[in-house]
This record gives structure tokens, C-alpha cells and sequence, in this order.
């Protein structure tokens, strides 16, 4: 029996994973990373945020353009847009994956929401620097 | 599924309790916040498109079904961001004992509650001016 234990891999893998190759796709630092790189970056960007909005409420767009005039509410606002929309791409990931079973639907429902994801960080975007440059 | 693996026990055989509501809770906001972004982008989006979309979308966030749906992406926002601030505290290793994670989850839960009474009550007070 002893001889058994000894021969067994040490490591939390499987023999036929080692063999297979099958494991980490050293990616998964990169996702964790990314998750709090954003979330640091929004607690002040979501404060300046939450703050501007309570100024705004009723605004008209003029109100809106000479907001964005100000080239540091603009930078704000992308940034904001940005690491919100990056930081929800990671966390529907991670649901997608302990959710949907079977690797199909699993990658197609992973690629839709990335692409969605990307549409809505270049809507916001654009509608920013629209404000930006906009004549008021 | 028809693999014959022994599975974890299912969510409901277990006990609820404080650290395990507030997890599900970080998820159900972080999922709830979808809408959140697009409200953020549509905010942006509509002032772009012109000033009566604008209009539009304001006064949408002013009737009832947009402040049900504003109030309810607030306090979702606001829990997750406090409870995100506590897992950014894990991160780097403190607070893990049983009684720093109750305590920090009580703390959550009234920094959430603090956080959404006074931003609702600025809000309020300045819309009626």
C-alpha cells in the first residue's frame, strides 16, 4: 500500500489530467488581476460619479455639454465607463461559467456578452467625446 | 450530466447565515448591475443623440418605473461597491477571522443602507427645487 500512495501524484491533478496536459491556461491571473485593478479604480470614480449625478438631476443636454467641457469630467467619465464595463465583462464570465453547462452554449454565451460588452463601452465612449466636442 | 461523480451538497440543504446571504448578495447585485450599466450608457448615450432624446431619458428616470428601477441600481450598486471595498480588504489577507467577517459584513449592510438614505435624500430634496 505504501508503494501505491508513494506512486500517486502529489499534486491536485488527476494522472489522466497530467497526461492529457489538461489545467491551468495561466490566464486566470490576468482575470483576478484586472477584476481589482477596476474595482480599485472605481470607488473614487463611482464617489465623483455619484456626486455629479446628484448635481444634474433635471439637467437639459446644455447642462450635460458643459459638463463634458471640462476635459477632467470627460477623462472621468471614460475611465468610469470603462472600468465599469470591463469589470461587469469579468464578473459575467465567471457566472456564465458556473451556470451554463456544456461547453457550447458555455463559449457562445461568453462571446455575446464580451461583444455586448464592447458595444456598450464604444456607445458610452463615443457619446462622451460627442459631449466633449459638442458646440454649446 | 449523467456522469455518476458524487456532487457538493445543493444550496438549499444548508443553514442560511450572515457570510453566505452576503456572498450571494455580491453576486445578485454584481448581476442586477447590468442594468445599471445600461442605464450609465444610456444616460450618456441619449445626451449625445441630441437634446429632446435627452429630454426623453430624463424624464423617464423621473417617473415612477425609472425611480423603482434608479433606486434599485443604487442600492445594489452601493452594497456591492461597500462589500467590494471588504473583499479588496481580504485580498490582502486581514480580516479573515470569523468575527472580523461578521463584523465587516454588519458594517456592509449599514454603510449600504447609510449610503443609499443620504444620496436619496440629497436627491430628493434637490429635485424638488
Amino acid at each position: 500500500m505504501a508503494t501505491t500512495t508513494r506512486m500517486q501524484s502529489p499534486r491536485m491533478q488527476s494522472p489522466l489530467g497530467r497526461v492529457l496536459g489538461l489545467g491551468s491556461a495561466k490566464e486566470g491571473l490576468q482575470h483576478w488581476w484586472m477584476q481589482r485593478l477596476t474595482a480599485i479604480a472605481m470607488v473614487p470614480l463611482a464617489i465623483w460619479f455619484t456626486i455629479a449625478a446628484l448635481g444634474l438631476i433635471g439637467a437639459d443636454r446644455a447642462a450635460m455639454v458643459a459638463w463634458m467641457h471640462n476635459w477632467a469630467a470627460a477623462v472621468f467619465a471614460i475611465l468610469l465607463i470603462v472600468a465599469a464595463i470591463y469589470h461587469l465583462a469579468l464578473g459575467l464570465q465567471v457566472v456564465i461559467e458556473d451556470y451554463v453547462h456544456g461547453e457550447a452554449w458555455k463559449l457562445g454565451l461568453i462571446i455575446v456578452m464580451r461583444l455586448w460588452c464592447i458595444v456598450l463601452v464604444g456607445r458610452g465612449v463615443l457619446a462622451v467625446l460627442t459631449l466633449a466636442f459638442a458646440a454649446s | 450530466m449523467s456522469d455518476p461523480r458524487p456532487l457538493s451538497p445543493h444550496l438549499q440543504i444548508y443553514r442560511w447565515q450572515l457570510t453566505s446571504v452576503l456572498s450571494i448578495l455580491h453576486r445578485a447585485t454584481g448581476i442586477a448591475l447590468v442594468v445599471g450599466a445600461i442605464m450609465l450608457v444610456s444616460w450618456f448615450g441619449s445626451a449625445a443623440d441630441g437634446a429632446a432624446p435627452f429630454a426623453a431619458f430624463q424624464g423617464f428616470l423621473g417617473s415612477p418605473v425609472g425611480l423603482i428601477v434608479l433606486f434599485g441600481c443604487s442600492v445594489a450598486f452601493f452594497y456591492h461597491l461597500c462589500n467590494g471595498v471588504r473583499h479588496l480588504w481580504w485580498d490582502t489577507g486581514r480580516g479573515l477571522e470569523l468575527k472580523s467577517v461578521y463584523a465587516s459584513g454588519y458594517a456592509v449592510l449599514v454603510a449600504t443602507v447609510a449610503l443609499t438614505v443620504i444620496v436619496w435624500g440629497v436627491g430628493l430634496s434637490r429635485w424638488g427645487h
